[in-house]
């Protein structure tokens, strides 16, 4: 009865998106708001997904949906929901709404004109993006998650390549190889397990808990699968696409890209590779453990000698993301759920951390930390105090969101499943502790060289406006500078667009960090049923 | 004695046949007009979509399968005999690649309309070589015995040289034909002696006795119930001479240049007509004349798939010309369509995943060759850098690259690509062949790069003037786009429609 709706999640934006394929002449003013119409559909229709969500059993499969598509390759339209996709549903969409309306709101303005060099392509771009990673969530087939695991690459590449700063070029080219080669190994490993067991059914497989799968094949088969979602995670040392693309990627594309992309590399450990492949999972955690730690510590020290803003956040990522797998290795219901959670909250609080920093590259003209000079807060109190927040939740200040999914992995780690180590996890801990040290050490290094301090006059003072402001036009900028340093061009505080755009994400991480079982009750019943071989 | 001929079996190739004389006719005794150019690509296009219609008459017809040009029951000993020795079937696997082979035809027609408006090049003769070049791609998947094999692959090959040179007073189109000319012939003498060899051991000629003679249910008729070692030489010899065919290494190297060198639609032809024709002789050879010698083929056929992939895509990486880059691609995905059948032995699925991807390849890349004919119209040299900015110019030709670039490196939105990839790769992995499902998956990243690029290059702003397209390309170029991006749409949407096709030839 609500199998319509994820038919509908993915039918509103492919819609979108093919009506202006085929409408070449579409006025351009209308653009901004036709995206923001059709993400803004999609976005109420995964909130009614929300609303008629049966929430005393998050562990049953709701809104099913099994068509055949392609009978000769066993390939089937298997959609569904269950408490552990609803929330990235949701993200998924509320993100791509608040980016659609981040550009549309601020007009030519955001990102640098970013809206006004080819609107169409870009709207085309991010509806088609909006599909892969939505279709990502709900995809219950292998090959169907594959499917929508690749659509996502090209969106992407083109969302790099061609908004994107000065070293897009490579930086696209690098993240589309990369992120490819990890997902042909994937199929690989997906195309195993169907050789084995005959079924690319992700219910029925992870409901039999890798019966009739011999040992060896499992481990091999996680492997393979591991390294294709690993790699968009990224773990360490899979990660060096991560930073180049964040850093050149326009505003709109690092947010998508922390705050979903990365999510549905995740998202895999939990819905195929976990629970179909216990045996492979159990043999395979405390490598995965090992690399989770390294990536957390790894990422602290790389974001502690960062000088560019972006790149710091962009480190910071794979350090997070080290919390998550390290919740995924543990194998307990505890530590995957902190993973889980810690999953949706970095969606939330890097979404919003890159947003500012897209904004602060928009007034500064620059994202080096450096340059930037310092005293934000007394220059732009409010985008100071926005990004303090920001940089309080993601170093896991209890009480915001970011606490309760590093807290819950490193738990997790305390205790892990039987079968594993429990001495190797507790040096996991004690270094994923002393990794969380260090997060707090680069995110206040940051604070104190940004928002604190002395404003430095000259360098602080925009190099040039855009053409939109009236203050910008050579004429005036010439005579204001006559007249002396009384009349510095001081950049806009926080404006109106940027506020509806990033509120949403402030209420969320206070929301889900004062009330942490929001989530957890969604969530623990799904895990427990995955892991049923395992614990 | 009096042969019964089946004229409905054989009325796809006879109907082009016809068709190739009545062009030469016409030419002879009309004017020497520009409507009589258009006039005679009519005629060809309207002989190509009849022969078209009988094919997929005799598929609808469906029942067993037809065959033709039997051996007289007198001389084969019996009325079963007879009918397993026959020189031409029309069964699943013979509809699959002559409906292939002439909608490819179609395409190239529509594309030769489009060069010959130019009037540099004979338009008779034109057309008549390119309806010979059909008649014997039609004939040869239908072909049952070695003899009728090596007589239509020369069909499709020999016109195919004077395709090439036809532009006269070119260096490069001559260079080309010199030596696609030298290529052909020595591959031709190479696989003679194979064949040779493999008559002398069985004494037939005919593929089905072949199969039982290599599969050791027949004594062969050389003394002694073994079979000699010389069968090896026989086998790899006749591989060989299709190698070259299919341009797989080390046979590769003729590739870039006659493709370059050859007028576009020739090209398109070389890469897709001529290139399923002799995807359908290996197939036949191998897997019905010499499935019991497996074992020897086997694996000569997985490491030529693995280097001719490779070599392929490493080559096309620093293309600067489309067409040349196209040309490497197009030995790249002829290993990809070569992978399963070094599985044929083991998994049954093997050859059907062979032809889909092909069926699927033939989509991809006629589009692509489509839209290059474009702008080569307007950029005679036709490298990369002319396409920078295509799809603001021409937003539907680029597009349209776009689309098929993104399938032939296998990627959604161009599910038909990223689906054929997973038929071979599900072959591989279920016939054993692991490696070569590695092998193939890097080079599926190795390929994606040029594709990216060339595709990002579409959509690249152009720097400065931006020259307004003054030329507009004639209504036949944008219907041999329209239709291969249609065929390359539809099996995105349904590649159950494919399956479906080469599920029913697959061999049992």
């Amino acid at each position: 009865m609500m199998g319509w709706i994820p038919v509908a999640l993915l039918a509103v934006p492919l819609l979108g998106a093919l009506v202006l394929l085929l409408s070449p002449h579409a006025p351009r003013r209308a653009l901004p708001a036709y995206g923001l119409i059709f993400s803004g559909l999609t976005l109420a229709v995964s909130l009614v997904l929300l609303a008629t969500f049966d929430h005393g059993a998050p562990a049953r499969i709701q809104a099913e949906l099994d068509q055949p598509w392609v009978p000769g390759l066993g390939l089937r339209l298997h959609l569904g929901v269950d408490g552990i996709s609803l929330p990235l549903i949701v993200l998924t969409a509320l993100l791509t709404f608040l980016c659609f309306g981040y550009l549309s709101w601020g007009g030519a303005r955001a990102g640098g004109g970013f809206m006004s060099a080819r609107p169409r392509a870009l709207v085309f771009t991010l509806l088609v993006l909006e599909v892969g990673m939505i279709g990502t969530f709900l995809a219950l087939d292998l090959l169907l998650f594959f499917v929508f695991f690749e659509i996502v690459l090209i969106p992407m590449y083109f969302l790099i390549g061609v908004w994107g700063g000065a070293g897009r070029r490579a930086a696209s080219i690098k993240f589309i190889l990369y992120t490819l080669l990890g997902s042909v190994v994937m199929l690989l490993g997906l195309l195993l397990v169907w050789a084995q067991t005959g079924t690319l059914d992700i219910e029925a497989l992870s409901a039999s808990h890798g019966a009739g799968l011999p040992r060896s094949l499992q481990i091999l088969a996680f492997v393979a699968i591991g390294i294709g979602l690993a790699v968009k995670t990224p773990m360490w040392p899979l990660h060096t696409w991560l930073p180049d693309a964040h850093t050149e990627a326009p505003t709109v594309g690092s947010v998508l890209l922390a705050g979903v992309l990365l999510k549905m590399g995740t998202y895999g450990f939990a819905r195929i590779a976990i629970p179909v492949l216990p045996e492979g999972a159990v043999a395979v955690a405390p490598w995965l453990g090992a690399f989770a730690v390294v990536g957390i510590v790894y990422g602290a020290l790389a974001c502690l000698a960062q000088r560019d803003l972006k790149r710091l956040i962009a480190y910071s990522s794979v350090g997070h993301m080290g919390f998550v797998l390290l919740g995924f290795a543990t194998l307990t219901p505890v530590g995957v759920n902190g993973a889980l959670f810690a999953n949706v909250a970095h969606g939330l609080i890097t979404g919003l951390l890159f947003f500012l920093a897209g904004a602060v590259k928009e007034r500064y003209h620059t994202s080096e930390i450096p340059e930037l000079g310092g005293g934000m807060l007394t220059t732009m109190p409010r985008l100071g105090s926005v990004l303090t927040f920001a940089a309080i939740a993601s170093l896991g200040l209890p009480g915001l969101a970011g606490f309760w999914g590093e807290m819950l992995a490193l738990f997790g780690a305390f205790q892990p499943a039987d079968g594993l180590p429990r001495g190797l996890f507790l040096a996991y801990m004690v270094i994923g502790g002393l990794g969380a040290v260090l997060t707090a050490a680069y995110f206040l290094v940051m604070l104190s060289r940004v928002t604190h301090g002395r404003p430095r006059a000259q360098t602080r003072r925009p190099i040039h406006e855009h053409p939109v402001e009236p203050l910008a036009s050579p004429a005036r900028a010439a005579t204001t500078a006559t007249l002396g340093p009384a009349a510095q061009i001081v950049p806009d505080d926080i404006r109106r667009y940027e506020l509806l755009a990033w509120t949403p994400l402030v209420v969320l991480i206070l929301l889900f960090g004062l009330w942490p079982g929001l989530l957890l009750s969604l969530s623990t019943p799904p895990v427990q049923t995955l892991l049923g071989a395992i614990s | 004695m009096i042969q019964q001929i089946d004229f409905f079996a054989i009325s796809p190739p006879l109907v082009l046949a016809l068709a190739a004389g009545l062009v030469l006719l016409l030419d002879a005794f009309l004017p020497a007009r520009p409507r009589t150019r258009s006039g005679l690509g009519l005629v060809t296009l309207a002989g190509v979509l009849t022969s078209l219609g009988f094919v997929v008459a005799q598929a609808l017809r469906g029942g067993a399968p037809q065959s033709t040009f039997c051996v007289p029951p007198a001389l084969a000993g019996g009325q079963a005999q007879s009918a397993a020795m026959c020189s031409f079937v029309v069964d699943g696997f013979t509809l699959v690649f002559a409906g292939m082979v002439l909608a490819a035809g179609v395409v190239v027609v529509l594309m030769s309309m489009t060069e010959l408006a130019g009037g540099a090049i004979p338009v008779g003769e034109w057309y008549f070589l390119l309806l010979c070049t059909l008649v014997g791609a039609v004939t040869l998947p239908a072909s049952r015995d070695l003899i009728m094999l090596v007589v239509a692959l020369e069909l499709v090959s020999l016109p195919v040289f004077a395709l090439t040179a036809l532009k006269r007073y070119d260096g490069r189109a001559s260079e080309a034909a010199v030596k696609l000319f030298v290529v052909s012939v020595v591959s031709t003498a190479i696989m003679l002696f194979g064949v040779s060899l493999l008559y002398g051991i069985a004494g037939s000629v005919h593929l089905s006795r072949l199969g039982e003679v290599f599969s050791g249910r027949q004594a062969p008729t050389v003394a002694g119930a073994e079979l000699p070692a010389v069968v090896t030489v026989g086998v790899v010899l006749v591989a060989a001479g299709f190698a070259f065919k299919i341009a797989a290494v080390p046979f590769h190297s003729w590739a870039a240049d006659v493709y370059q060198g050859a007028p576009v639609p020739v090209a398109a032809l070389l890469s897709v007509v001529s290139k399923a024709a002799g995807f359908a002789g290996l197939i036949l050879v191998l897997v019905t004349g010499l499935a019991g010698q497996a074992a020897t083929w086997a694996p000569i056929v997985g490491i030529l798939a693995a280097l001719t992939m490779t070599a392929g895509n490493l080559l096309a990486l620093r293309q600067r010309s489309a067409v040349r880059l196209l040309a490497w691609s197009s030995v790249a995905q002829s290993g990809y369509v070569l992978a399963p059948l070094a599985v044929a032995a083991i998994a049954r699925g093997a050859v059907g995943a062979s032809m889909a991807y092909l069926v699927i390849y033939a989509a991809m890349n006629l589009g692509a060759f489509a839209v290059v004919m474009l702008v080569s119209r307007t950029a005679a040299r036709n490298e990369l850098d002319d396409y920078r900015g295509l799809a603001l110019r021409r937003p539907a030709a680029g597009v349209t690259l776009a689309f098929c670039l993104v399938c032939l490196a296998g990627l959604p939105p161009g599910l038909a690509g990223l689906f054929a990839k997973v038929f071979v790769f599900r072959e591989l992995v279920g016939g054993g062949a692991g490696w070569l499902a590695v092998v193939m998956a890097v080079n599926t990243v190795i390929g994606l790069y040029y594709y990216a690029v060339w595709t990002g290059r579409l959509f690249a702003p152009v720097g400065g003037e931006a020259s307004p397209a003054t030329y507009r390309p004639p209504v036949t170029a944008w219907l041999a786009v329209g239709v291969a991006l249609a065929a390359a749409v539809l099996f995105s949407i349904a590649p159950q429609l494919v399956l479906d096709m080469t599920a029913l030839s697959a061999f049992g």
